[in-house]
């Protein structure tokens, strides 16, 4: 195979850790609602940690298209 | 017209060359745009302050409730010890956010977008924050690294993965400001690339995306700044109050 054919099917492989990034972001966002809606006084509390559970799931996903972006443009 | 989603990511010098030991510290389109960060904070933050009433002006209401929302999640993360580190967390948030929501002007530069400004502010928390842990506890802060209530069995291994992971807190800090910054702004690029080339016949629904993006983005640019300082602070918390 050449080497540029193979280079753009291991940046396109490399994308798809963003699946695992968007399975996480629903389950983080899912959960808050759920815990929200049983108990709606302590919700306002957890926003921080929502937001800092959700910027961390979404980084996961992005070290994927940091290896994508290696793979096409450092090598 | 630049038609490479990447071509907004270049660096170009403004002005002479000028280079001191071989090493080339030209003034580039980068620092202007940090300049013009620290430009914007330091106006916002002298009128928000200039008079200081009882009954605040729009300005000093701002800057208000800039400080107190740091000074809040620095209470609620770090605890009272961290008090003393206020200033510079609040300049850290101040200058990443300032850096963010300039990038998203049109035609602008995003200081934030590249890896080595990213690197360097996060190897500067990681080593700061390391030093304050060995200043403050001595030789116990390697404590960190050895969790309590852990079988024995499983200790040398729990041992090394808390190594690496505090060995991978300047790497993971810094590319994800990077790499949020970078993918919202291509992909920015991309959807306003596909309103020019699907035409007037098509190019409203991702004319549409595109300002649905630009609403996301500036949450984006936000968000990453107020996660960049809370990690400082859960980081510095780790070094101030040792729990384990």
């Amino acid at each position: 195979m050449e080497l540029e054919a193979a280079k753009m099917i291991g940046a396109g492989l490399a994308a798809i850790s963003l699946a695992g990034a968007g399975v996480g972001i629903g389950i983080i966002f899912g959960n808050y609602l759920t815990g929200a809606m049983r108990n709606p006084s302590a919700a306002q509390k957890q926003f921080p940690n929502l937001l800092l559970g959700f910027a961390l799931a979404e980084a996961t996903g992005l070290f994927g298209l940091v290896v994508a972006l290696i793979i096409l443009f450092a090598f | 017209m630049a038609t490479n989603p990447m071509h907004q990511f270049s660096v170009h010098k403004i002005g002479p060359e000028i280079k001191i030991a071989g090493v080339d510290i030209s003034f580039t389109n980068a620092s202007l745009f940090m300049v013009i960060s620290l430009g914007v904070i330091f106006t916002f933050l002298f009128f928000g302050t200039r008079e200081k009433k009882l009954i605040p002006s729009k300005m000093q209401l701002l800057a208000e409730m800039f400080y107190n929302f740091i000074a809040k999640m620095i209470s609620d993360t770090a605890g009272t010890k961290a008090k003393p580190y206020f200033p510079f967390i609040f300049s850290l948030f101040m200058f990443v956010l300032a850096c963010n929501m300039i990038g998203m002007l049109p035609y602008s530069f995003t200081v934030t977008s590249h890896i080595i400004v990213t690197l360097i502010l996060a190897l500067f928390i990681f080593i700061a924050v390391t030093t304050i842990g060995f200043m403050k506890h001595g030789l116990s802060y390697l404590k960190l690294f050895v969790p309590s209530g852990v079988p024995a069995i499983l200790l040398p291994l729990i041992t090394v993965i808390e190594i690496i992971s505090y060995l991978s807190r300047p790497v993971s800090l810094s590319v994800r400001l990077f790499a949020n910054m970078m993918a919202g702004h291509t992909m920015m690029k991309v959807f306003g690339g596909f309103v020019i080339s699907l035409g007037l016949l098509g190019g409203w629904l991702p004319l549409g995306f595109s300002v649905a993006l630009t609403g996301l983005e500036i949450l984006v640019a936000f968000l990453q700044a107020y996660v960049f300082a809370i990690l400082t602070c859960i980081y510095l918390n780790d070094a101030l109050n040792l729990h384990h």
